[in-house]
């Protein structure tokens, strides 16, 4: 009784405060990276004016199934947070979440444009980079703690990023695909130019546009909390390094240029091998 | 109330501009003048765009594409017209490939003179554009399109 009373409240604030605080994070993002490029930058609430902006404009569908792809897009990252904030199975959120991502490449495919085509098809080469260490990342977790379920993690005493550091390394490193930040955002960007128009993106208007950034702010928090229950038993510390993360994110963002595809792949699958394989063999070992 | 003025995204077209319009079209964006202050993105998809910044004057060879690129954006939209050229063909007027400003292809709502315009000009247009962009999402339902 106790369990489901938590998992309903923890779902029923995911779901309230996650797009605010996603939107939150994301406007401070902006005014970071304009202060970077020493520029002053946009008000905080910025994201929050795109958004119901687009709501306000005319959405030109190209094909109408792309609705029901951007809407599955929509549904299924929020499941995936509401899995983990509800205390359910980590390694069903993350499929959940691959899952959503699949879903976002087949609305792109269905516009027939080649440059969202082009969007898709690197979409799918970072889905490739970044899962086996999203993948390690739970399977670290359940090795340190004995369990997959996000409250068993989360009241595990002992931090798990002493058991897990190489593991913790690694996941800031696929983090930069995740966030879409350079020098990984070969699929989409949320700088003003690249050379694909807007990639995946690029065929969406008005409220379908406006869904797939609400669903980002969804994940972006979902990540987050990824990051937090590293950090689980001292909230403080967690917080203050989740929002360390962030920042760091932003960091690299405006530090480099985007790199090839190759590159993408390449790295990250090193950084797998190395940080994430060594760890959990340290992990099999003890 | 609409949410259009507070996050103006614009599209910027080249057409047969002599490149001193856009040098400062895209002075707007640099430091000094920096508009994502006031939400302006340079979206450089016309799709996502509410204002179709062009430049330059309009010739045989690009007629289409200006038309194509407003075709593709979603109302409602503006068009704001930079320069001397893109406002009457400026000193291109008289050749034989150049049609004139960029009203002779699709409707322009503000035009912003000078050789090359300011970027406080610029800044000003789009903003005056704004204006023009409230008051078409007002009419929106109103008039049958
Ligand atoms: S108005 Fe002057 S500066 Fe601008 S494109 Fe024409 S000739 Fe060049």
């Amino acid at each position: 009784m106790d369990v489901t009373a938590t998992t309903v409240i923890g779902i029923l604030i995911y779901l309230a405060a996650a797009p605010v605080v996603g939107g939150l994070l994301t406007g401070a993002d902006r005014i970071v990276s304009a202060r970077m490029q020493g520029r002053y930058g946009p008000p905080l609430l910025q994201p929050f004016y795109d958004v119901l902006k687009l709501w306000q404009k005319e959405n030109i569908v190209v094909n109408r199934q792309q609705k029901v792809y951007i809407l599955g897009f929509f549904v299924f990252v929020i499941i995936t947070g509401c899995i983990m904030f509800g205390g359910g199975d980590l390694l069903l959120a993350v499929f959940a979440l691959t899952l959503a991502s699949v879903f976002l490449i087949v609305a792109a495919y269905s516009t027939f444009s080649p440059y969202a085509h082009i969007g898709a098809e690197r979409e799918m080469i970072q889905m490739v980079s970044y899962e086996p260490m999203v993948i390690l990342t739970v399977v670290g977790m359940y090795m340190a703690t004995g369990s997959f379920s996000a409250a068993d993690i989360a009241r595990h005493d002992g931090m798990l990023f002493l058991h897990l550091p190489f593991i913790f390394l690694g996941f800031l490193f696929i983090l930069t695909i995740k966030f879409r930040k350079s020098p990984f955002d070969i699929s989409m960007s949320h700088h003003a130019h690249q050379e694909i128009v807007r990639g995946l993106t690029t065929e969406f208007s008005g409220r379908d546009l406006a869904l797939i950034e609400i669903a980002h702010w969804y994940e972006n928090v979902f990540l987050l909390g990824l990051i937090y229950l590293f950090f689980a038993p001292v909230p403080v510390v967690a917080v203050a390094v989740t929002l360390a993360a962030y920042f760091l994110e932003v960091f690299i963002d405006n530090n480099n240029a985007r790199l090839k595809w190759q590159h993408a792949l390449g790295s990250s699958w090193a950084v797998t091998l190395v940080l994430g394989v060594s760890n959990v063999v340290l992990l099999a070992f003890r | 109330m609409s949410f259009l003025p507070k996050s103006p995204w614009l599209v910027h077209y080249d057409a047969s501009s002599c490149n001193g319009c856009d040098i400062e079209v895209l002075a707007c964006l640099t430091p000094v003048y920096d508009v994502e202050r006031f939400g302006v993105l340079n979206i450089g998809n016309p799709k996502h765009a509410d204002i179709f910044v062009v430049t330059g004057s309009v010739n045989e060879q690009n007629k289409a594409v200006i038309k194509n690129i407003y075709d593709q954006m979603a109302e409602p939209k503006v068009v704001v017209a930079i320069g001397a050229c893109a406002t009457s063909g400026g000193v291109f007027r008289e050749c034989y490939n150049v049609s004139g400003g960029v009203d002779t292809v699709i409707p322009v709502d503000v035009y912003v003179p000078g050789c090359a315009a300011r970027p406080e000009a610029i800044i000003d247009g789009v903003v005056l554009g704004l204006g023009v962009l409230e008051a078409k999402y007002g009419e929106k339902g109103k008039v049958a399109s």
